[in-house]
């Protein structure tokens, strides 16, 4: 749903914003359904036989039946045009090797550099704007705007691959992204490389560093964190950390809870990880935060471990992850035995 | 409180007894306000330790606190410029509220009209979506210029439909509308800073320090000074604009005078706290039922009642919930509500 953070809290708070433009856009959706029924939903994809050129080949046979968050989808060929919505499912779509058949993503899918960026959004998708590209397969990371629907009555297949909550969810979503594109051997393999490079960068930290404190930032006015329960927080998780915000549980459902700033500083977390970093999260950084008033003697602040982290991929459920993962171990293998 | 007795709406009130009681009062709940919140909160510090940290501050007094540094910072450098920021707030919002009221003579006013509110939305909704770069500093000073802005244009469109304070306020009401919609324009092209102008939306003091404290000083000094200067003028006023002409006085000008005054206040509190809704007409109304309805009496008990409440307001929202935080826009509605409702009960038609 959330292109760049959809992992944040940002998710569940959709203002009236969002929904008050939902009556305006079923009216284009009218609109978009009777012009488009002639329109090129249909292109005819190459023959299974043919499809199996170039990348990863052997296993592309159609139709494939996939089974997204929207239910079961068949793909009765490989598709060849397809629009992505959400910047995890661009990633993943390049990391399987689909990224020749992708012709348009949306606005915030800024990885990788190749990726057609359009001014389509994923959070308020227009099934008109989206139809234009002819598309054969459509991903997206929640079904906004009728999304689904729209799409689904002028022929277009539709997958919705939302905010995955656990690592398996992210490496599935991997692997339907292969089948239904036709690159299964390739995602399997991104899958394997995943969870190998994850694996080693864990146990590269050691495990000094084990039971100690960390608070996680997803934004600073007011502080947003993320509990242990969340996809984020299982991943933190792996490296045996424990997590600050874990005692606000009750604060959020959702596992992203506001904290108070008297608790972030009396927790002491030795790690404190920053996910909003980047000019357009809040521009937080450790220089900033070592001037937060208070946050002083923090042991986070007072040893240096303040990690900046790359916003994106910590807000992303993609092939990146380990990335993610490495920069946390290079932290950890600076950190205080606990 | 006394019911039954404060139906007085002349200009005068009671003065005397009434009036040093209500004082009484106000001062006594601001500093059980103060002294409360600074006691409690997400992190648990000791409440004696507390007590002696914070007398260790006063001047030639020194005692010796068992707070450890990381204790005292919390103490010194989060929790007590929160409870300062949210007094100043509140009683800025309250006397905002309590002023728009005299100069309109209608008691549904608050702080937010005039286009206040949706200007300090609008003004932060932009720098949060457009100046992301240049990081939270942005967003108070877009807010008070929104503010300020919204307020303007609402008191120019006004004066457009002549003299007459309906129009006025009917003209902020149109103008108020009008920024939101932009407002939601812009967010609407951005939906992924949602959380973080919804946030900005529903008010907060999480992150309130003494740099926040200091640099909204200087307007709060004027804006109240102004605004509690003309309770004597808004008494006046409250009769009606003939007789407030035959005492020598100009209406008009003293309107424009207050609710500069009164935006200002609101900018103020709004730059550094977000909307927070409903102070502005629950606290004055409370005062009313206290001590009477001259302005001269309401204006500056609004001032420590508003202070006094938001300490409150803040301190159930960042402890209900700890280690986690609520919105104190939330707390202030959610409480506020009931309570003004108790306010009212007996209060047959309101007179300001």
């Amino acid at each position: 749903m959330y292109p760049r953070q959809t992992t944040h809290p940002r998710h569940d708070r959709r203002g009236p914003a969002v929904r008050g433009l939902t009556a305006a856009t079923t009216a284009l959706l009218v609109a978009a359904v009777l012009a488009g029924c002639g329109s090129g939903s249909s292109s005819t994809a190459a023959s299974p036989a043919s499809a199996s050129a170039a990348d990863s080949g052997s296993s592309a046979s159609f139709p494939v039946t996939v089974s997204p968050a929207n239910g079961s989808v068949t793909l009765k060929a490989q598709p060849e045009r397809i629009v992505s919505l959400s910047p995890t499912a661009t990633e993943d779509l390049y990391a399987v090797g689909a990224g020749k058949q992708v012709v348009a993503v949306d606005s915030q899918s800024n990885y990788p550099s190749g990726a057609p960026v359009t001014s389509l959004s994923g959070l308020t998708p227009n099934a008109e704007a989206i139809i234009k590209y002819s598309p054969d397969l459509v991903v997206a990371s929640a079904d906004s705007n009728g999304l689904v629907a729209a799409l689904t009555k002028v022929g277009v297949p539709v997958l919705i691959e939302p905010a995955a909550a656990t690592l398996d969810d992210a490496y599935q979503q991997i692997g339907q992204l292969g089948a239904a594109t036709g690159h299964d051997a390739q995602a399997t393999r991104t899958v394997a490389t995943m969870k190998s490079e994850i694996a080693a960068d864990v146990k590269s930290a050691g495990t000094a560093h084990q039971g100690l404190g960390y608070y996680w930032e997803l934004s600073a006015n007011p502080y947003y964190s993320a509990t242990s329960k969340t996809f984020i927080g299982q991943v933190v998780g792996l490296f045996g950390l424990k997590n600050i915000a874990d005692a606000a549980d009750k604060a959020s459902d959702g596992g992203y809870p506001e904290l108070s700033q008297e608790y972030i500083v009396t927790a002491k977390p030795q790690i404190i990880m920053l996910a909003d970093n980047s000019a357009a999260d809040g521009g937080q950084s450790p220089a900033v935060v070592a001037k937060r008033a208070g946050w002083a003697d923090i042991p986070a602040v007072r040893t240096g471990l303040v990690v900046p982290l790359n916003d994106d991929v910590a807000s992303r459920w993609g092939p990146r992850l380990p990335e993610l993962v490495e920069q946390i171990a290079q932290a950890l293998r600076k950190a205080p035995t606990s | 409180m006394n019911p039954g007795a404060d139906r007085d709406a002349r200009p005068a009130g009671h003065p005397g007894r009434r009036t040093a009681r209500a004082y009484g009062i106000a001062a006594a709940f601001l500093v059980v306000a103060v002294l409360g919140s600074a006691l409690v909160g997400a992190a648990d510090l000791n409440p004696l330790a507390t007590v002696t940290a914070l007398l260790d501050r006063i001047p030639f007094v020194d005692l010796h606190s068992s707070l450890s540094p990381l204790d005292r910072a919390v103490l010194y450098q989060i929790r007590m410029p929160r409870i300062v920021l949210g007094a100043l707030v509140g009683g800025l919002l309250s006397l905002a509220g309590a002023g728009y009221q005299g100069v309109f003579r209608n008691p549904l006013v608050d702080s937010g009209l005039l286009g206040a509110s949706a200007g300090a939305g609008l003004g932060a909704t932009v720098a949060i979506v457009y100046l992301g770069g240049a990081g939270p500093s942005a967003v108070p000073v877009a807010a008070f210029v929104g503010a300020l802005a919204g307020v303007a244009v609402a008191y120019a469109a006004g004066a457009v439909g002549g003299p007459g304070t309906a129009t006025l306020l009917l003209a902020g009401l149109a103008v108020g509308m009008f920024l939101t919609a932009i407002q939601t324009f812009v967010l609407q092209r951005s939906a992924q800073d949602i959380q973080q102008v919804y946030s900005w939306l529903l008010g907060s003091l999480a992150t309130a320090g003494w740099g926040q404290v200091g640099e909204i000083l200087p307007y709060t000094a004027v804006s109240t000074l102004v605004v509690l200067l003309h309770g004597r003028h808004l008494d006046v006023l409250s009769v009606g604009d003939e007789e407030a002409r035959s005492l020598g006085l100009h209406p008009g000008r003293i309107r424009l005078l207050v609710v500069s005054a009164c935006a200002l206040a609101a900018a103020t509190a709004v730059a550094v706290s977000g909307l927070i809704g409903f102070v502005g007409i629950i606290v004055p109304h409370a005062v009313r039922r206290l001590a009477g309805t001259s302005y001269r009496v309401v204006l500056p008990l609004s001032l420590l009642f508003g202070a006094g409440f938001l300490v409150l307001a803040d301190t159930l929202a960042r402890t209900v919930l700890a280690p986690g935080e609520l919105p104190i826009g939330v707390v202030t509605a959610l409480v506020g509500s009931p309570v003004f409702i108790w306010i009212l009960r007996g209060t047959r038609s309101v007179h300001t």
